[in-house]
């Protein structure tokens, strides 16, 4: 077998990986970044949406050639669609700014890695990592089909949901069924919708998650839904679940599909390990998906960012040390964030349709400037001060 | 057994990433089950957004 020797393998070049190359080899380290699939960003496994306050921080300048739409806020309607709750960027936080075009973007943050130096194999899936004495040490890559050894200091695991280098180096990134969402979309045309907005619709359409449409501009969008496991009985019910949502609205319905992407997405707390012995989890790989926007871009980058230029440091300084400078670095971030949007999401996955209702209506008809859990529960206590009681232990 | 019908799957990974015991192997065209590890808990055939899985022991 062939072997190959490098300071850092980084293994999946979605946006977390390419980040992760990227400072890597800015930071002097000799990178591979290897994917499994003949062209980077293709197939798109997701929504697309992103906001504009973390692209600073990974060092992304917002391109025309990436950026399908700029979204002046997000509309979120109640399962009646009576009330609809409109939110400014500002307010709406994590998903709004622009609707990108993923097939660019990803090929954008690839070339930028490569920019700095790193080496990238496409058609090139890991099907193994070497571990020896305990430690990853490598992976065995499938190159165009030839078995090769790629020898590495680091190991950084960027592979997605999939996220099966890190079950293979034994770090535990198992989901329970409630905090798995399985997501199907279609790239619809010929739709009529308010273009300046996102729009989410909660409830019953969508058990456990959200219906979306992310406009794309010229009268595209996707239109697409995460349904929670625990609440799916039957094969293929997500689809029929979108299908029955476009049946029901003329806008939708008159539009045509030019494709359909599906996935599923981690909607969990940060798990205990994302480091092992010479391995870095980074990004959807390493379960860093918001659990209530199911958004996991801004999040792959910057851990990506931190893994890449962190791995680079473990040339000189202890593994062991840098290893945990990473984890504790991503726990600091996200570990609270995210638990309490966990909480938030098992509690607003269990409301009614009726609940919600009432929810929205009220929410609606305040002007609240900041959009908190308190500022919600205080307008929503005056007109329904039974709803309250059912969510005092959020405050 | 499980069978996993190439008319309907996408080869997106939710399948992969679902699986409580790792059990599922994707590339760009190819779904692989090693049903010696497989658990019978259904999370594959419910995860899968297409419902392109199926199994002799799942009814639904």
């Amino acid at each position: 077998m062939k072997r190959y020797e490098y300071d850092v393998l980084v293994i999946g070049a979605g946006p977390g990986g390419s980040m992760a190359a990227r400072f890597a080899a800015r930071n002097g380290a000799k990178v591979l970044l290897v994917e499994k699939r003949p062209e980077i960003g293709v197939p798109v496994r997701c929504a697309e949406g992103i906001s504009r306050d973390w692209l600073d921080i990974v060092e992304i300048k917002p391109d025309k050639r990436w950026i399908d739409q700029e979204i002046e806020g997000a509309k979120i309607y109640s399962p009646n669609e009576k009330s609809v709750i409109t939110l400014s960027a500002e307010q709406a936080g994590n998903e709004v700014g622009f609707v990108i075009n993923r097939e660019y973007f990803d090929k954008y943050l690839a070339s930028l890695a490569i920019e700095e130096g790193a080496e990238i194999w496409l058609k090139s899936p890991a099907i193994n990592i070497i571990k020896e004495d305990g430690y990853v040490k490598g992976a065995i890559v499938r190159r165009f089909g030839e078995e090769v050894e790629v020898r590495a200091k680091v190991v950084i695991a960027a592979d997605g949901f999939e996220s099966q280098v890190a079950r293979w180096a034994g770090l535990n990134t198992v989901l329970p069924e409630r905090d798995i969402v399985s997501c199907i979309e279609y790239r619809m045309t010929n739709i009529d919708i308010d273009e300046r907005f996102t729009h989410f619709y909660i409830g019953s359409c969508a058990p456990g998650g959200y219906l979306w449409i992310f406009p794309k501009g010229r009268n595209e969008a996707n239109v697409g839904i995460g349904v929670a496991l625990n609440r799916i009985k039957k094969r293929g019910e997500v689809k029929k679940y979108l299908d029955n949502f476009i049946e029901e609205h003329s806008n939708l319905k008159r539009g045509g599909i030019l494709q359909i992407i599906t996935g599923a997405v981690s909607v969990c707390r940060v798990p205990k390990h994302i480091v092992a012995n010479g391995i870095m989890l980074v990004g959807d790989a390493a379960r860093l998906i918001d659990p209530i926007t199911g958004g996991g871009i801004a999040n792959a980058a910057i851990s990506g960012r931190w893994a890449g230029e962190i791995a680079a440091k473990c040339l000189e300084d202890p593994l062991e040390e840098c290893l945990m400078e990473y984890q504790e670095k991503v726990k600091k971030k996200w570990e609270r964030k995210h638990l309490r949007n966990w909480f938030v999401k098992e509690k607003l996955s269990e409301l009614s349709d009726d609940t919600l209702n009432k929810l929205m209506e009220v929410v609606s008809q305040t002007d609240i400037k900041e959009i908190s859990v308190r500022a919600i529960l205080e307008a929503v206590q005056e007109k329904y001060p039974e709803l309250v009681e059912e969510f005092e232990d959020l405050i | 057994m499980m069978k996993v019908n190439p008319a309907l799957c996408n080869y997106c990974g939710a399948c992969v990433g679902s699986c409580p015991v790792n059990c599922i192997f994707l590339n760009e065209t190819r779904v692989e089950i090693n049903e010696d590890k497989c658990v019978k808990c259904g999370f594959c055939i419910r995860a899968c957004p297409l419902g392109a899985i199926s199994a002799d022991w799942w009814s639904k």
